[in-house]
């Protein structure tokens, strides 16, 4: 770091920071035991939360200078929201980590790699449901064309670090590009009581790579009574951007967002992707100081809800719902537990399969390491809090891993294919499995 | 700033991970959990044994440079605070359970293990490590030893030195010394064991520690008392004493406090009432019964418009749970909470709460209590803004006077969470001129350099000190 990208960075910090916030720190520590960084690095003050929000505040207040260390820490956090869960004093550590990644992002000159890796995709990709489908329709190509296998032969993937190799091997099927183009709008419900109308947020990932989860979800909701609308403008929530310090990029969204939903007039707007939910709850922070949008970001908000607690609320699980006999075990999406509050539902969900036998993992709430785009740019990290997540997870003897998000369950799969345990063990998102359940009860 | 040569030595004995030094790293460790104090250290150094220990200490000693040795940094004190420089001593490698005696009736520990570890540790074989601060999920043994640490079952089981029955301590100069042990009668010599008990880190640095384990009790019953007055609630705790009944926990809460406290924990804690009591008796189940309705009597008598007893253990533990939570959830009202943890002789524990209450209202502050009724032990916290000079004038001003009303009463000015920078000023109120030349004496025979912990409890050469501001 020079000196002029110093200066530009600690200015940004100063204008960035909620000081407010940082200042509810009272550094009491409580949050420390629940930090998958602190943990996983022995315990560093640098890599916890009550340091980071030191770090930052000492950089509003010119106590220290950016450095490559304090990068680093920022850089290493997973995002997952543990710390702000148990926090007894209420600080939002989420919006905290969001301005300082903002701060440092904005101001920095990164590699050109990295900066070209950013806007490749947090720019040019996401935010358009064509160039997404687009991207994933060359994946798909490359899955079906015979060039994965050439790949796989020839040891191409060799040049990639091993985690991302198996990722590859775990990425799911691509849908056709046919069918990613033509999604339904309107769907009514399935059963004869109306229950309610909602509007689904299909997300960008969601809506091509995990398509089939998509549709299962959609299914769950008629079958639950629900009229569904899926408004056509809708696009990416804007999570990877905030998270990754793209903010103003992720007001932009948010904006086409609200404006999409605002004409279905519903009573919930439901995700199955605990990470979008969690930053679609934020809209009305996020435009906190932009007067014409706040209280439409508000409202916008105040409608988020995750699949999982909208069919508990309309008794899904007390109608039949069945599977082979089986263990299974859930891992919490951080972004569903730590920023929507909803972790109960999944597990009673779950529960109420016939032949599932439901154990609980230890420490199931602690992130996985997928976090976003987390385990491409910090993977070391990422894969020792894997193997921790996997080791608990054997011990539970499960058959079915379920997860509440696509992050988590693609990070599920490589823990999975890693430790070689794919004859025994598979992972799936938990709309998946209940359809399963449900069509099997009610054939 | 240590000098390269200096550190080369440190490279040596601990290696070079083990030795930190860029700006980041000193920065995480310039404060613990006392409000308004910063200060860098020169480096953050952690040893991986005893001998590593004493080789640094004997570095530090050659070169008069200050250790502050630290756990979790959970003080409420600005115990590591390193406010002259120097290193900060970390123990993350030294924590592990080196023993569970089961004949015995002890554990031995390295001074990092977490004080709940030991806890859980030792429940698993029906014994029981009664300390349990507030803090306990994070603070470590060595942390809790230093500062003689109390807990919510203080009243029936005593605070943290009632256990240590043996330490290894590194001292000043590199010694290294074994005191007490697995021994129930020991009266060789000066105890030594019970000096360096909540010396604050700076008599020594302990390295290991033995403690005394008792059986876990039977069962256990939690309560909860509510009032429409502070009074009535403090008037119940001397009259629950006073008729010979000793409850494992009595804490006290005031409403503000009790409203916080259900805002973060939101497990339907009663907030019309205007104070509360968590009582909670432990022990053989036809005592626990007994003790419990001639408590919840003794209550009502006193005024308590409703007590009711947890029907489950879940409910129970989530009480005390959100009862440990009550210092940091306060913060959510104001940003800056300064505690303080004035002490009286129980029976006066009305008195010092009508005291608080009126010294509150005289210099229009906010201050909510809660705390260790049963131990005479409270906690005025004063909610503020660290930002607000005026106001802070004012908080300091209105504590110098809660503590001279605890000593006119008999009491002290801190409790269980020690001296540290944070109560050096008022030292005097307590121990007087005579008292701290004593300690001062004797830190001048164990630390003749000065470099344990300095500027903690008192000032070698005595001055005015002053609070060293964050912002
Ligand atoms: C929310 C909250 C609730 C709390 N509740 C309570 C409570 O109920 N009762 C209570 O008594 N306290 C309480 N505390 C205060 C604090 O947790 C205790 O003082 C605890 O013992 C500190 O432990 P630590 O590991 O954080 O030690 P630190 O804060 O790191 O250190 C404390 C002192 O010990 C010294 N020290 C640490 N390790 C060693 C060692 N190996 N050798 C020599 N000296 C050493 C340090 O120099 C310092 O002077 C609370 C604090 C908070 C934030
Ligand atoms: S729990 Fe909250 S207040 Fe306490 S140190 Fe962590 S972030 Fe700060
Ligand atoms: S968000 Fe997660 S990784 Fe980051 S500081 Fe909080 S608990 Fe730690």
């Amino acid at each position: 770091m020079d000196v002029l990208e110093k200066e530009r960075i600690q200015q940004a910090f100063k204008e960035k920071m909620d000081y407010d916030e940082l200042m509810n720190c009272t550094r009491c520590g409580f949050c420390l035991p629940s930090c998958p960084t602190y943990i996983e690095t022995g315990q560093d003050e640098v890599h916890s939360p009550r340091g980071r929000i030191a770090l930052m505040k000492g950089l509003v207040d010119g106590k220290i200078e950016p450095s490559e260390e304090v990068k680093a820490s920022i850089d290493l956090c997973l995002g997952c929201r543990a710390c702000e869960t148990v926090c007894p004093s209420g600080v939002k550590f989420g919006r905290l980590l969001e301005q300082a990644r903002d701060a440092i992002y904005q101001a920095n000159k990164q590699s050109f790699l990295e900066k070209f890796m950013r806007h490749a995709f947090l720019r040019n990709v996401f935010p358009y449901h064509n160039r997404m489908i687009g991207l994933t329709g060359l994946l798909r190509f490359y899955q079906r064309s015979g060039a994965q296998t050439l790949a796989r032969a020839t040891g191409i993937m060799k040049l990639f670090p091993e985690h991302m190799r198996v990722m590859e091997r775990v990425l799911p099927e691509v849908p056709k590009r046919k069918e990613m183009k033509n999604r339904p709008h309107h769907l009514m419900p399935l059963i004869e009581k109306k229950t309610k109308k909602v509007a689904f947020f299909s997300g960008c990932l969601m809506d091509t790579m995990f398509m089939p989860t998509n549709d299962a979800t959609t299914k769950l909701l008629q079958y639950a009574g629900c009229e569904i609308v899926i408004p056509e403008t809708q696009n990416c929530c804007g999570a990877l951007h905030g998270h990754s310090g793209e903010v103003e990029d992720a007001r932009e969204l948010a904006k086409r967002n609200i404006e999409a939903f605002e004409q279905a007039e519903v009573d919930y707007i439901i995700t199955n992707a605990g990470g979008c939910g969690a930053f679609l709850v934020e809209y009305g922070y996020l435009l906190k100081d932009d007067p014409q949008w706040h209280a439409r970001a508000k409202a916008f908000s105040n409608k988020i809800k995750d699949i999982t607690s909208v069919l508990v609320e309309l008794d899904f699980h007390k109608r039949p719902l069945q599977l082979e006999e089986q263990v299974v075990t859930y891992q919490d999406s951080c972004h569903l537990k730590n920023g929507q509050q909803t972790f109960i539902e999944p597990r009673e969900l779950l529960k109420a399969i016939d032949g599932v036998q439901y154990v609980e993992m230890k420490d199931a709430d602690r992130c996985c390491g997928s976090a976003g785009i987390y385990n491409l740019v910090e993977a070391e990290m990422s894969m020792q809090i894997l193997d921790y997540k996997m080791k608990q997870a054997q011990k539970t003897k499960a058959k079915t891993i379920v997860t509440a998000n696509p992050g988590c369950l693609l990070q599920m799969k490589l823990g999975i294919e890693r430790e070689g345990l794919s004859e025994e063990m598979q992972a799936v998102h938990i709309v998946d499995f209940l359809l399963e359940a449900y069509e099997k009860a009610n054939k | 700033m240590l000098n390269q040569e200096i550190v080369r030595k440190f490279y040596d004995i601990v290696e070079k991970e083990n030795v930190v030094i860029d700006e980041a790293s000193l920065l995480a460790y310039s404060y613990d959990s006392t409000p308004q104090y910063q200060a860098m250290p020169d480096a953050v150094i952690s040893p991986r044994n005893t001998q590593e220990v004493a080789d640094i200490v004997s570095v530090c000693n050659q070169y008069k440079i200050p250790i502050v040795p630290r756990g979790s940094g959970t003080n409420l004190c600005a115990g590591t605070t390193p406010t002259n420089g120097g290193i900060v001593l970390l123990f993350k490698h030294m924590n592990q359970i080196l023993e569970i005696d089961e004949e015995n009736l002890t554990i031995t520990v390295q001074p990092g293990v977490f004080t709940k570890e030991i806890n859980d540790r030792v429940q698993e074989v029906g014994l029981f490590y009664p300390p349990d601060p507030g803090s306990m999920h994070i603070s470590q043994i060595g942390g809790n030893i230093s500062e003689n640490s109390g807990g919510l079952r203080g009243l029936k089981y005593g605070v943290t030195r009632d256990y240590v029955m043996g330490l290894e301590v590194v001292l000043a100069n590199g010694d290294i010394i074994r005191t007490g042990g697995k021994l129930a009668k020991d009266v060789a010599g000066y105890d030594l064991t019970r000096l360096i008990v909540g010396s604050e880190g700076t008599l020594g640095i302990i390295t290991e520690a033995t403690l005394k384990l008792i059986p876990k009790p039977e069962t256990k019953k939690t309560m909860l008392a509510l009032y429409s007055d502070l009074e009535s609630a403090a008037e119940s705790v001397s009259a629950i004493i006073a008729n010979r009944i000793i409850p494992a926990t009595l804490e006290f809460l005031d409403q503000a406090t009790l409203k916080v406290v259900e805002d973060f924990a939101k497990i339907g804690l009663p907030t019309e009432a205007k104070a509360v009591l968590l009582i909670e008796q432990d022990g053989a189940p036809e005592i626990v019964e007994r003790d419990m309705k001639k408590i919840a009597k003794l209550c009502r008598e006193n005024g308590a418009f409703d007590v009711s007893v947890a029907k489950t253990e879940k409910e129970a533990e989530e009480l005390t749970a959100a009862r440990r939570t009550a210092l940091s959830a306060l913060s959510r009202l104001k940003p800056t909470t300064i505690l303080e943890d004035a002490t009286v002789p129980r029976s006066e524990i009305a008195n010092m709460v009508r005291s608080i209450t009126e010294i509150a209202d005289k210099y229009q502050l906010t201050i909510c209590t809660f705390g260790h009724a049963g131990d005479g032990n409270l906690h005025p916290t004063c909610l503020t803004d660290a930002r607000h000079q005026e106001e802070i004038e004012r908080v300091d001003k209105a504590f110098a006077e809660i503590f001279e009303k605890a000593i006119e009463l008999g009491g002290t000015i801190t409790g269980e969470h020690g001296v540290g920078v944070m109560k050096l000023p008022y030292l005097h109120l307590k121990v007087g001129k005579a008292g701290i030349d004593v300690m001062r004496q004797i830190k001048k025979a164990l630390d003749p350099n000065n470099i344990l912990n300095p500027g903690k409890i008192f000032v070698q050469e005595p001055k005015v000190e002053s609070r060293v501001s964050e912002q």
